[in-house]
């Protein structure tokens, strides 16, 4: 565990005041006193759980405790808060690849987009090599040059008027002070670098004469002119075609290895997580609901809404239909809903699920669930199914077993 | 079985397949004319049968679209059909088999058989629904026009049902498509669709733009419909590995040509082609060993400069001289029965094909294979 | 590293094709050259005309004389040739519409990119300040402000025509403004933002070569903009008669009466120049927006006897089973081989 954050902000996410239920549950909360003492405190302070892969040493990026809460107008004096990520902590180290998945809303855009500085957290903070980022404008300038974000869609991610040549030299132009000749001869090798070759073709070329796959490799190399410590891609590979995906996840694996990058892939698709990451991090309306070794999390999910998404997700090797453990759609984030924000839709969901949001729990090695049904302790009461759905509950597989599983055991 | 007195040859079937409800043989489609014209589908044949579904995967540009769009002659300008027959064998409600040739058909026969016998569903529901007009009454205007002899109750009577087929409540009826979700904009899409009860449908990436679990839900939808209503569904998409779960049979188009057809099950164990090898490695799965995957080097050719011979030689690990001048057939692969079609000169019986393109077809679809097809425990 | 998507297939010279779609467009062609007459017009108009615009011819007839050897275009009531002030005419006219369309199209950069992209307060002031000038009656604004000028100071063009642009700049703004808040969220602008780049560089680098093909038709209409309110203002009196320009010509023509008295070569010839400068330019904003907006551009559909109807693409099928009316094969005959039909399991 790389570090804990001191309760300088106790952000309570589940502030609806007039919701109905609030009141029956301080009694469970209070009962569960007799569990532990840090068992059920979770919801009121960042959690002590850094998400992403464990490396010795400090990560390039860390991010502690972010809260992001956009402010809507909504007709005459009413702003209404979007709570669009909750208390999320995650450290990238340099050497790895963090996947960030969920669905649309989840919250992962805007936790990329809270790492590079483009918007500013509501809560939390942003330490780059150990150090809390500045807010100054020479702050600022060291942070552009050592992070780095590659969009989606890399038909507007670059600008059409501009030919390769204006878009790598910009970064070089702007962080770095090579002359000419050498910004020339290190443009070449970005090129090269991202398999562009020879690099004098496309130099000169302006975007739309370039591929999708093309762009995006124009927009890596731009991401890497200044020797980045990190690069936060979101949905790098979703707009390109599948032929080419590869060739883009593949080159941000030699990326970690060769460049030593902390990378941050934000993706909805869980199968490229599994291929490329060394962490997976889910992330469920805002909060992340399970972490841990890609492998692990694809393998033996031990969160309902992970299970979810595996099941959903496109698998040729699969035998039967899947059956789909909770429908429906992601919560508005609005007003979100009290307690674990997946209840609505759980199929395993219990009371204690409705009102207290359960803390990100051990499950394994570096594998934390954040889920009430690998919480140990709970009582009669609590573990009662919530009955909102007219469908039959299914019998929660893993719960047993996992519920049991010792607190200390792996946290060491 | 018999389609108008046609005797459907199937020697080696074992069970009857249902008759086919669409045909298409050698359908050609150029864009724009004469000396500017590219080639954009070559010589497509195709066979959709009653309550099936059948896939067309392919890059962007390989002309799935194209070639769906030509069946309903929907192809916008300067799309040209310049040859084939799309053949559609139509089901009256007596129980008697017409068939029509599309591509013969004038405006007035098409409008007959578009929408009520022929539906489509486009990728963007945002941009295919008015804006302006309630689900309601998008629903109801479908209706109106193809069945006047409803009363207004019947066809809102009908609508309601619909949408309840679909999966959405009835009081969404007098929601503006701004107002919903893009998986419930896709879902009305699809029972304005079905609301005719057609008996193709054509889905162009329907659910491409929706989040996983949605999708999902809308496919277990559409297969549970389709078993009920017995539709049979055109599904194009670039998501080979969704199409494998999906569909029943798969053509894979590469620059416009079909490389090759098989049945799902059959195309993701035993590809014939390398480019349909070169897709499903394109993949990551989501189980076993994490191993680095290649996928296929290179992009696809532009259709206004297609290679000489097979045109994925440019990009095929096992190219040969021969594929660099001849093109191959679509033909059944010489080593094997079944109704599988290949166009790869490894597959002519005078070549040893290397072994990932020589595995044995699986005799059952849920065959214990030695393959790393586990199951996670989901 | 693998080599992968690097395509061999480049379209190679775009770039030659990219400007030949500016000189292939007629009405571009067509529209540059009335341009490009009228600014040699204003340019070189004074000193190839055959006498200076305040010369009048020595004879003392009351009358406007028609259009003869002598005087190629007549002479007006003051026996001043019509030829030459026309063309020494042109370039006050021409000036004073340029100066208009750059000077508004500054301060439709300034107002709407600005607010566009800084948004917030700024943007809201910014709006009021431009709303106010859309709202407020350009011509009568004009009136107000020319009125007392001294007239040494209404036949100074570049005045004339930066009083004209205070009036035409809003509308610009406005839709600058529109299109700067659908650019300030583009992918590329925020990947500027991403690499440090600063407002003003993002700003001018990043968004207004964006804006470029809005700019030259807001540039162009506030031109035509400016040539019209000149007329206006020069036949309501307020600029300086003294002065020789289109202007002018129709205002003292209208004012002798010309149409009444059917001195058609008197109020023509300065009508038609501005008519057909107008024409130009309008010319030249189609073509563009031809180009920029390619839904726009007119479908060259019916080729070989192809016509192209939406919902019913048009089948040419080399056996000549084309058209409507042939009748479909009912009965497939047996001998055409299916195309799968070998067995399925």
């Amino acid at each position: 565990m790389t570090g804990t954050t001191e309760p300088t902000e106790p952000t309570e996410p589940t502030g609806a005041a007039g919701d109905p239920g609030d009141t029956e549950l301080s009694q469970p909360a209070r009962s569960a006193g007799s569990v532990g003492p840090a068992e059920l405190s979770a919801d009121a302070e960042p959690s002590d759980v850094v998400h992403g892969p464990r490396r010795p040493g400090v990560p390039a990026l860390e991010a502690r405790g972010l809260v992001k809460h956009f402010p809507i107008h909504s007709g005459i004096g009413r702003t209404l808060l979007v709570h669009a990520v909750e208390n999320i902590s995650i450290a990238l180290p340099a050497g790895t690849v963090t996947a960030v998945v969920g669905e649309s809303g989840s919250g992962k855009s805007t936790l990329a987009r809270l790492l590079t500085g483009l918007i500013k957290p509501t809560a939390g903070e942003v330490l780059l090599d150990g150090v809390p980022v500045g807010t100054g404008a020479k702050a600022r300038r060291k942070y552009t040059s050592s992070v780095h974000l590659v969009l989606q869609d890399p038909f507007s991610s670059l600008n059409s008027v501009h030919t390769v040549r204006y878009h790598l030299e910009r970064p070089l132009k702007l962080h770095s002070k090579l002359g000419r000749a050498e910004r020339a001869q290190r443009m070449r090798e970005l090129l090269e670098r991202v398999s562009l070759t020879p690099a004098e073709n496309y130099l000169d070329k302006y975007p739309h004469e370039l591929s999708g796959g093309q762009r995006q490799r124009v927009a890596i190399a731009r991401g890497l002119a200044v020797e980045p410590r990190v690069l936060l891609a979101d949905e790098p590979v979703s707009m390109l075609d599948v032929s080419i995906r590869l060739g883009v996840l593949n080159l941000l694996d030699d990326l970690r290895s060769g460049e030593n990058l902390a990378t941050m892939y934000v993706t909805h698709d869980i199968a490229s997580a599994r291929y490329l990451a060394d962490c997976i991090v889910v992330m469920y309306a805002g909060q992340v609901v399970e972490s841990g070794p890609a492998t692990q999390i694809t393998d033996s999910p031990t969160h309902p809404y992970t299970q979810l998404l595996l099941s959903a997700a496109p698998d040729p090797a699969r035998a039967e239909t899947p059956v789909l453990g909770g429908r429906g759609a992601p919560p508005s984030l609005i007003n979100p809903p009290p307690g674990c924000r997946f209840h609505p839709r759980c199929p395993f969901a219990m009371r204690v699920c409705a009102t207290t949001t359960p803390a990100p729990r051990p499950v394994g090695e570096d594998h934390v669930s954040a889920c009430w049904l690998h919480a140990s302790g709970l009582t009669e009461d609590q573990r009662e199914p919530l009955v909102a759905t007219a469908e039959a509950v299914p019998v929660p597989v893993s719960a047993a077993a996992a519920g049991d599983l010792p607190d200390d055991g792996s946290q060491a | 079985m018999t389609v108008n007195g046609l005797a459907v040859p199937g020697p080696a079937r074992r069970e009857e397949p249902n008759e086919p409800v669409l045909e298409v043989r050698g359908l050609c489609v150029d864009y724009g004319l004469g000396r500017d014209a590219v080639r954009a589908v070559n010589d497509a044949d195709l066979v959709l049968r009653r309550g099936e579904v059948l896939g067309i995967a392919g890059e962007s540009g390989s002309g799935k679209s194209t070639l769906a769009y030509a069946l309903t002659r929907l192809l916008r300008a300067p799309g040209v059909i310049t040859g084939g027959d799309v053949l559609f064998h139509s089901r009256g409600a007596d129980g008697q088999t017409t068939t029509v040739d599309l591509l013969a058909a004038d405006v007035h026969q098409l409008r007959q058989y578009r929408w009520s016998e022929i539906a489509v569903v486009f990728q963007s529901a945002m941009h295919a629904l008015n804006p302006v007009a309630r689900v309601e009454d998008q629903l109801t205007d479908v209706l109106r026009v193809h069945r006047p002899e409803m009363s207004r109750e019947e066809r809102r009577a009908r609508a309601v049902e619909m949408l309840r087929m679909v999966g959405i409540n009835a009081d969404r009826l007098r929601s503006y498509p701004h107002e919903l979700s893009g998986g419930m904009r896709q879902r009305v899409m699809i029972a304005m669709a079905l609301i005719l009860q057609p008996q193709i449908v054509i889905m162009d990436e329907p659910t491409t733009a929706l989040d996983v679990v949605t999708q999902r839900e809308i496919l277990e939808e559409l297969m549970t419909l389709r078993d009920r209503l017995g539709f049979a569904v055109i599904f194009i998409t670039h998501d080979l590995s969704l199409l494998i779960e999906l569909a029943d049979s798969i053509a894979i188009m590469y620059a416009g040509r079909i490389v090759e057809r098989a049945k799902a099950s059959e195309l993701f164990h035993a590809p014939r082609h390398p480019y349909s090898l070169g897709l499903l490695s394109s993949f990551p799965s989501l189980h076993g060993e994490r191993v680095r995957m290649e996928g296929i080097p290179g992009s696809p050719p532009s259709l206004a400069a297609m290679p000489a011979g097979c045109t994925f030689h440019p990009r095929c690990p096992y190219v040969m001289d021969l594929c660099r001048t001849e093109e191959p057939p679509l033909a059944r692969p010489l080593s094997e029965g079944g109704g599988r079609v290949t166009a790869c000169w490894l597959q002519d019986g005078r070549h040893d094909p290397p072994e990932p393109l020589a595995r044995a077809v699986p005799l059952v679809s849920s065959v214990a294979d030695a393959d790393d097809l586990s199951r996670s425990t989901s | 590293m693998s080599v992968v998507g690097v395509s061999t297939a480049l379209p190679a010279g775009n770039e030659p094709k990219r400007k030949s779609r500016f000189t292939r467009s007629p009405k571009i062609i067509a529209g540059a050259a009335i341009l490009v007459f009228f600014i040699f017009i204003a340019i070189f108009g004074p000193t190839i005309a055959p006498h200076s615009a305040s010369w009048q011819a020595s004879n003392s007839s009351a009358f406007a004389q028609p259009p003869s050897s002598k005087f190629w275009l007549g002479t007006d009531r003051q026996q001043h040739d019509i030829l030459s002030q026309l063309l020494s005419g042109g370039r006050s006219t021409m000036v004073i519409a340029f100066v208009a369309g750059i000077v508004a199209s500054i301060l439709s950069i300034l107002f709407g990119v600005t607010a566009g992209y800084m948004g917030g307060v700024v943007d809201e002031v910014l709006s009021i300040i431009a709303n106010i000038f859309l709202a407020l009656p350009g011509l009568v604004i004009l009136m107000v402000i020319m009125k007392p000028l001294p007239p040494g100071d209404t036949d100074n063009p570049i005045l004339i025509g930066s009083v004209i642009a205070l009036t035409a700049w809003a509308y610009g703004a406005r839709v600058l403004r529109a299109q700067t808040l659908a650019l300030r969220d583009q992918d590329y602008v925020e990947s500027a933002r991403v690499i440090g780049e600063r407002k003003p560089r993002i700003i001018f680098s990043e968004i207004l070569p964006n804006l470029l093909p809005i700019l030259a038709s807001s540039f162009i209409f506030t031109v035509i903009y400016g040539i019209s309110i000149y007329i206006v203002l020069s036949i309501l009196g307020i600029i300086n008669p003294a002065q020789a320009s289109w202007g002018t010509m129709i205002q003292s023509a209208n004012g002798a009466s010309a149409m009444i008295s059917n001195d058609w070569w008197w109020y023509a010839p300065p009508a038609l120049c501005v008519a057909l400068l107008g024409i130009g330019l309008a010319l030249l904003n189609f073509g563009i927006d031809e180009i920029v907006n390619p839904r726009v551009r007119s479908r060259r559909g019916s080729r070989r006897g192809v016509r192209f109807q939406l919902g019913l693409t048009p089948v040419m099928r080399a056996k000549g089973s084309h058209g409507s009316g042939s009748k479909p094969p009912s009965n497939p005959s047996p001998g055409v081989p299916a195309p799968v039909l070998e067995g399925e399991d």
